[in-house]
C-alpha cells in the first residue's frame, strides 16, 4: 500500500470498524475479569458492567475451597505438561523417521495420514478405549494424543528443509540414526517443535469431550470438564461454601455466589492461556503456514 | 532427500550400515508409534460390528442378538425413527451451510486488515481477535452464560437500563434463531484465527502487480477487487472444499455445551445426536450404525471435493 496517502473517509471507517470487532472479541474476557475482582454482591446482581466496583482479591484465594478444584488443575497441568512433551517428541521423531529410507515408508506415511480424514465414529472408538482399559484412567488423556499425523506432516516438510549435509558428515563420524536425530536434527527443528509444543498443550488444556465420554471418576476430572459442571451447580457450591465458612466470615458483601464461582473458575481455567499467549503468538503464525502446504 | 541418492565420491558415502538394510532397522523404531496410531484410528473399526448387534454394555457381545440390517433399515422404516433422523439432519445442514456461508467473513476481514495503515493497530487488531480461537467451548458458554443470561446477564441489564426492553430475555433457554445463534458464536471464535491464512496469502501478492494496476489507474476498491481477491481466492477455494468434505461432521463440544431442554430441537447435529442416543440412552447398536453412515458418507464427500479439486485446480488437495 502506498506510504503517503490521505486519511480519507474510507480509513476512518475501516479503523472504526476494526476497533468495534476487536472490542467484542475482547469484552467478554474484561467482563468476565472485572466481575471476580469487584463487590461480589454487585457482581451477582449483574451491576458490574463496565468497570471494577470495590476491588478485592478474596475470589481468588477462597476459589481453592472449592472441593475438587486444585486436584483438576493439577490434572489438567499434568495432562498438558506430559502430554505435550511426549506429542513433541513423538512428532519429531517420526517427521524424522519418514524422511529416511524406512520400510514401507510410503505405506506407513499413508497409513498416518489417512487417519486425519477418517475415524471410525464416537461408539466404537468409546468401546475400543473401554476394551483397552482406557476409561477412569489418566493414560487415556495421553496415549491417543501422541501420534499427531499433522504435526508429523509439518516436522518431516521442516526437516527436509534443512540441509542434508549436516546430518551426511555426522554419519561419516559414526553417528547411528538416533544419534544423528539427537545432536543434529532435534536442535535444527526446534522453531516447529515451538510451534507444535503451543498447539498441543492449547488442545491438552482446552480439551473436555475426553473426560466427558471416558471419566466417571472424581479424582479424573480436569479444569474444563469441573467449569463445565459449576456452570450448572454453582448454586450448590455457593451454599456449600457459606456453611463451611460459617459466622466466622463476616465479610458479607463478598461471600462466595454462583456467580463469584462460575467467573472465577473460569478465569482460573483461561489464565494460563492468557498468560503464555502472547509469548507463542509468533510461533503459531509460522506453524499455521508451514502447515498450509500440502503434506 | 534421502542419503542414498546424495551423489558423492564412493570414499565419502556413509558407512555401510547406513546403506543396507537398516531400512527395517528404521522401521521398528517407528513401530511403537504405528502400533498406537493402530490402537486409536484403525481398532474402532472393529466396533462397526457392533452396528449389527442388539449391544447392551455389560454383556458379551456373543451373548448379544444378531440384528442384521435391522438398526440401519428402521432409520427409514420407523416412523418416528425417521423423524428423529429427518430433524437431525436438518440441522447438521442447515449449521453447516451457515458455517459455508461465513466463511467468506475471514476474506473479506483480511481484505480489508491490510488497509490498514498503522502497523501497530493491525498487529493489536490481529492479536486480540485470534485470542478466542484458543479458548475451549466451555468456556466460551461461560462467557455466553455471563453476557446473556436471563437472571441478571450483561445485556438483559444493559436493555433493562437503556429502556428498550421492560423484561428480561432468555436468549440461551430459547429455540428461536439457535442455528444463527451456533453460527455467530462460531464466527466469533473462529473469524480472527480464520483471516491468519488469508493474510499472509496476501503479502505473498507480487508488489509489482499493485504497482501495474495502479498506474492503469486503479482504484483502492479496483486493487482489492481485482488484485488482492483474485490473489486469496486458491487459498479460499481449498478451504472451501475442505469444509465441503467436513459437511457432516460439525463436531460435538460447541452443541454440547449450548445444549439445554428448550433448544435440543434445533441444536441436535448428527455428533451430538451420536452422543446422546449412544453414551446417555446407551443405544450402542443404533448409535453405531449412525456413526457407521456418517463416516462413510463423510468419506464420500471427502472424495467428491477432491475430486473436484482435481478438475477445477488440477491438483489434489490431499
Amino acid at each position: 500500500m502506498p506510504a503517503k496517502e490521505k486519511f480519507t473517509l474510507f480509513h476512518f471507517i475501516n479503523y472504526a470498524v476494526f476497533a468495534v470487532i476487536t472490542l467484542i472479541c475482547v469484552f467478554p474476557f474484561y467482563y468476565l475479569f472485572i466481575n471476580t475482582i469487584s463487590n461480589n454482591d454487585l457482581s451477582s446482581r449483574g451491576l458490574v458492567m463496565f468497570y471494577p466496583k470495590d476491588l478485592h482479591f478474596t475470589n481468588y484465594l477462597d476459589v481453592f475451597k472449592i472441593p475438587g478444584l486444585g486436584q483438576a488443575a493439577l490434572m489438567s497441568a499434568g495432562r498438558t505438561v506430559i502430554g505435550t512433551i511426549l506429542t513433541v517428541a513423538a512428532s519429531a521423531f517420526l517427521g524424522y523417521l519418514f524422511t529416511k529410507q524406512m520400510w514401507g515408508r510410503k505405506f506407513w506415511y499413508r497409513f498416518l495420514v489417512i487417519t486425519m480424514y477418517f475415524n471410525a465414529g464416537l461408539i466404537p472408538w468409546y468401546l475400543t478405549m473401554l476394551n483397552l482399559g482406557l476409561t477412569n484412567n489418566f493414560a487415556a488423556y495421553i496415549l491417543p494424543f501422541i501420534v499427531q499425523p499433522f504435526f508429523i506432516i509439518l516436522v518431516k516438510t521442516f526437516v527436509e528443509s534443512t540441509p542434508i549435509a549436516l546430518q551426511e558428515s555426522a554419519q561419516i563420524d559414526g553417528a547411528g540414526y538416533f544419534k544423528v536425530f539427537t545432536s543434529i536434527i532435534f536442535p535444527l527443528i526446534t522453531p516447529i517443535l515451538a510451534t507444535i509444543a503451543i498447539f498441543s498443550s492449547v488442545t491438552q488444556w482446552n480439551s473436555f469431550t475426553d473426560t466427558l465420554f471416558l471419566v466417571t471418576d472424581q479424582k479424573l476430572f480436569t479444569l474444563q470438564f469441573i467449569l463445565y459442571r459449576y456452570m450448572n451447580e454453582a448454586t450448590s457450591i455457593a451454599q456449600l461454601m457459606k456453611q463451611s465458612s460459617g459466622s466466622m466470615d463476616l465479610d458479607l458483601a463478598n461471600m462466595a455466589t454462583p456467580t463469584s464461582i462460575r467467573t472465577t473458575v473460569s478465569m482460573v481455567v483461561v489464565l494460563p492461556i492468557l498468560l503464555v499467549y502472547p509469548f507463542f503468538q509468533r510461533f503459531f503464525v509460522k506453524g499455521i503456514m508451514i502447515g498450509a502446504v500440502k503434506g | 532427500m534421502d542419503i542414498h541418492t546424495a551423489s558423492k565420491p564412493a570414499a565419502a558415502r556413509p558407512p555401510k550400515r547406513f546403506q543396507n538394510n537398516d531400512k527395517y532397522h528404521l522401521f521398528l523404531m517407528a513401530l511403537p508409534f504405528l502400533i498406537l496410531a493402530f490402537l486409536f484410528s484403525y481398532l474402532p473399526l472393529y466396533g462397526w460390528i457392533y452396528a449389527f448387534y442388539d449391544y447392551r454394555p455389560g454383556i458379551p457381545l456373543s451373548a448379544s442378538e444378531f440384528m442384521g440390517l435391522d438398526w440401519f433399515t428402521s432409520m427409514v422404516s420407523n416412523e418416528v425413527q425417521r423423524q428423529e433422523v429427518l430433524r437431525v439432519l436438518r440441522n447438521t445442514f442447515a449449521i453447516s451451510s451457515l458455517n459455508i456461508a461465513t466463511s467468506v467473513l475471514p476474506v473479506i476481514f483480511a481484505v480489508f486488515l491490510v488497509e490498514l495503515r498503522s502497523t501497530r493497530f493491525k498487529k493489536i487488531v490481529q492479536t486480540l481477535t485470534t485470542l478466542p480461537n484458543f479458548i475451549s467451548w466451555v468456556l466460551v458458554y461461560s462467557f455466553a452464560f455471563m453476557l446473556f443470561s436471563v437472571d441478571n446477564g450483561f445485556l438483559n441489564n444493559l436493555l433493562l437500563d437503556l429502556g428498550w426492553i421492560d423484561r428480561p430475555l432468555n436468549l440461551l433457554a430459547s429455540d428461536d434463531h439457535t442455528w444463527m445463534a451456533m453460527t455467530l458464536w462460531s464466527v466469533w471464535k473462529g473469524l480472527g484465527w480464520g483471516a491468519i491464512m488469508y493474510i499472509a496469502a496476501i503479502t505473498g501478492i507480487d508488489q509489482e502487480i499493485y504497482e501495474a494496476a495502479r498506474v492503469d489507474g486503479a482504484g483502492r476498491f479496483r486493487l482489492m477487487w481485482h488484485v488482492t481477491v483474485p490473489g486469496i481466492m486458491p487459498t479460499f477455494f481449498v478451504l472451501l472444499l475442505l469444509s465441503i468434505g467436513n459437511f457432516i461432521n460439525n463436531g460435538m463440544e460447541q452443541f454440547y455445551v449450548f445444549q439445554n431442554a428448550m433448544n435440543t430441537n434445533h441444536i441436535e447435529v448428527l455428533d451430538l445426536y451420536v452422543y446422546n442416543i449412544g453414551m446417555t440412552n446407551s443405544n450402542f447398536g443404533f448409535a453405531t450404525a449412525v456413526s457407521m453412515l456418517k463416516s462413510l458418507v463423510s468419506l464420500f464427500l471427502l472424495f467428491i471435493a477432491n475430486t473436484m479439486s482435481k478438475v477445477i485446480r488440477g491438483d489434489s488437495i490431499f
